[in-house]
């Protein structure tokens, strides 16, 4: 067997919030946080809510920064680090690399919920007719009935805006996932239909990092399980 | 870091702006690429609009420069322009939305003479084919064609918006400055035009830079944000990383004033 590519590199990083609003209150998140995740392999974050966990995804996303240390992506032209990287290399990652998947829809006004998965699957490339195609199968996948799909999801339940947030999130195939408690709140039936996805992208050689807590979907996909209360720093003057 | 290795369209650098004694906006550098859309958020006086006029050169710098790549490659200082070249490029390779559409529009001339007026500057002659044209762009900010030969004083506040965006796309412009473009307007008449911005912006490659208070607007179309205030970038960065974790106290001040619907 071939050795697995490296994605994903975290050396030593640190997160802190100032809340300048509450005069200038520190507020340390993780520290010390290295790890590195495989092409095929799917790694959880694991630890109680409010340890940090999905402060690290969303640095690897990029959408938090980071204070120190680095988060190394392997991008279509080499090893880029996203904690100092330009916003416009940023956004050039997140189209070619990395997708992130959170159970919040933000909803986009008038477009039709088809029409927002579509649009995903068009981003790596495929053309209007694959995207169809890959966008209804995964609506379908997800049981989100078919009189919904040409209608903008606003006005959806929020267990259908969070079916048709997984359906988006997983209709662009990139080398490196983020999944941030994808399945909170699904039933049992589209829980499985989410382990199905996502066993498929570690199939096709994804990098998986995800934040579960339900254990039977965390057992079920979890190659490696990271504890992050290791990187819960402390407050200082403790 | 080094960012993909294309030419920014526009650099500008250092831009000041006083008013007599008073600050229009200091020290401002800013470079925007191809595809680009940029918003500059800030509260009323922030120098947001002063920026814009800047960039745009309807206004003259006390200091500064702002560069831009002509269509033909060629990078010029639009400073040292002359007076024709600077209102060809207004109107031709760049676009202008107001907030008030009667500065972008002529409320006294048609729908499509609004249109028209555009493609003549850039030597279209042929009435049928400039009214087909127009025709074909009013359909595009879904106008109703039957109103072609009305004139925008007729027309509601959401569509002399449309007609502003369709006026100016007309010339294919590769850049489109946007003073608060939803301004003023229903919610729901927003959507509709934030919905067309957007589409404008991802099937024809268009930058932008978008002027607003509603960082709701900047979140929805900006891949980038500069936040102003006082006359003075207090912070820039992508527009989800900026909004989603805000550094500086101003920025952290704005983001947690917004109301949550």
């Amino acid at each position: 067997m071939t050795p697995r590519r490296e994605m994903i590199r975290l050396d030593d990083v640190a997160k802190t919030f100032v809340m300048h609003l509450r005069g200038g209150a520190r507020l340390p998140v993780v520290g010390g946080v290295s790890f590195a995740v495989a092409g095929g392999e799917c790694v959880v974050l694991g630890g109680p809510s409010g340890t940090g966990k999905s402060s690290i995804l969303k640095m690897i996303y990029g959408n938090y920064r980071a204070d120190g240390g680095r988060i190394e992506i392997n991008g279509p032209a080499g090893w880029v680090d996203i904690a100092r990287a330009m916003p416009r290399s940023v956004l050039a990652l997140r189209k070619s690399t990395i997708g992130y998947v959170s159970q919040f829809l933000r909803v986009i006004p008038r477009i039709g919920a088809l029409d927002i998965v579509m649009s995903a699957a068009r981003e790596t490339g495929l053309d209007d007719r694959a995207a169809r195609a890959r966008a209804a199968s995964l609506l379908t996948m997800l049981h989100v009935p078919e009189r919904l799909w040409g209608l903008p999801p606003a006005t959806f339940s929020g267990g259908e805006q969070q079916r048709i947030n997984i359906a988006r999130g997983f209709a662009a195939e990139r080398p490196i996932l983020l999944l941030d408690e994808p399945t909170a709140s699904l039933d049992a039936t589209n829980r499985a239909a989410v382990v199905e996805l996502i066993e498929a992208r570690k199939r096709a050689g994804a990098a998986i990092v995800g934040i579960f807590h339900d254990e039977d979907v965390r057992d079920r996909v979890a190659d490696r399980i990271i504890d992050v209360t290791k990187f819960t720093t402390e407050a200082p003057g403790r | 870091m080094t960012a993909p290795p294309d030419r920014p369209l526009l650099v500008a650098e250092g831009l000041t702006k006083h008013y007599g004694p008073n600050l229009g906006c200091a020290d401002v550098s800013l470079d925007i690429h191809e595809g680009e859309v940029v918003a500059v958020v800030g509260e009323s006086g922030s120098g947001k609009s002063t920026l814009l006029g800047l960039l745009s050169t309807q206004l003259h710098p006390s200091a500064g420069s702002v560069r831009y790549r002509m269509r033909d490659g060629e990078e010029r200082d639009l400073l040292a322009l002359g007076e024709a070249e600077r209102r060809f490029l207004l109107r031709t390779d760049w676009g202008f939305v107001h907030q008030d559409a009667r500065l972008g529009l002529r409320m006294g001339v048609s729908a499509g003479g609004n249109v028209g007026e555009r493609l003549m500057a850039v030597g279209w002659r042929h009435y049928g084919r400039i009214r087909s044209e127009a025709e074909q762009w009013l359909d595009r900010v879904e106008i109703a064609r039957d109103r072609i030969d009305d004139r925008p004083d007729t027309f509601s506040g959401g569509m002399r918006q449309r007609l502003q965006i369709a006026k100016n796309m007309v010339t294919r412009p590769r850049l489109i400055f946007m003073d608060e473009p939803t301004g003023g307007l229903d919610v729901s008449v927003q959507a509709r035009l934030l919905d067309l911005i957007r589409g404008f912006v991802n099937d024809y490659g268009l930058a932008a830079v978008i002027v607003t208070h509603d960082l709701a607007v900047a979140r929805l179309l900006s891949h980038r944000i500069v936040v102003m205030r006082h006359g003075r970038v207090v912070e820039t960065g992508l527009t989800d990383q900026v909004l989603d974790d805000p550094r500086e106290p101003y920025t952290q001040l704005l983001v947690a004033s917004i109301l949550q619907a």
